[in-house]
């Protein structure tokens, strides 16, 4: 996969659901199109929530990366 | 963006910490999602939603027992979980999301609209809540 920048990190690690995923809407939403957000959670609720949020949403899931103790989810603002 | 698939209608009964955030939870899902909620609030949870009672220790449904109690407690004690209010305030924040007093139970617990908390929209009667209730109903 190529390489993409990303614009704003959110650490949302150690929040409950769904404070990762409202975290990540509010950004979402102040950004501009085109715009790579990543969000950082330990929340086991991200791992469904999140991409079932990005693809209602219609936005773009570029990629989630496991680390540890922690997921990571790309999301590009698609419109 | 609500793609038709109607308002989650909640009738919000119960007073206990755990049953107002399991609402609270399940309101900010759907407003996530793009739906209308609409929250009718009855006996003891419009009692938890008078002014100055949100953060209150409303205690837990008598299932969650020792063992459970100390489960919530360590989930609020790591600093990762929200108050239901303040979930249920960004949910209002992030979508179409009313909170309304049922009137009949203001007059059971002998309230005014100025006893309540702001979260609060309105009262209403549960005719005008079923009105709106063209999607799912849950009680909690």
């Amino acid at each position: 996969m190529t390489e993409v920048a990303t614009d704003q990190v959110i650490d949302a690690r150690g929040m409950a659901c769904p404070g990762p995923l409202m975290s990540l809407i509010g950004v979402i939403r102040q950004s501009q199109v085109g715009a790579v957000v990543e969000v950082w959670s330990s929340d086991q609720g991200s791992a469904t929530d999140i991409p079932a949020w990005v693809a209602k949403a219609r936005h773009d899931l570029i990629e989630v990366v496991e680390d540890a103790g922690y997921t990571r989810f790309r999301v590009r603002k698609a419109r | 963006m609500d793609d038709g698939e109607g308002t989650l209608s909640i009738a919000l009964l119960s007073g206990t910490d755990d049953k107002l955030s399991a609402a609270a939870l399940l309101t900010a899902g759907a407003a996530a999602l793009g739906r209308k909620v609409d929250i009718l609030l009855q006996y003891w949870a419009l009692d938890a939603f008078r002014a100055g009672n949100l953060t209150k220790d409303h205690g837990l449904a008598p299932e969650a027992g020792p063992d459970g109690a100390a489960a919530v407690r360590r989930l609020l004690a790591s600093g990762g979980g929200q108050h239901w209010s303040t979930v249920l305030d960004q949910a209002k924040q992030l979508g179409e999301v009313r909170v309304h007093a049922c009137s009949l139970s203001m007059d059971l617990l002998g309230l005014d609209r100025s006893d309540l908390d702001p979260l609060v929209d309105d009262v209403e009667g549960v005719t005008a809540f079923m009105l709106t209730a063209d999607g799912q109903l849950v009680f909690i």
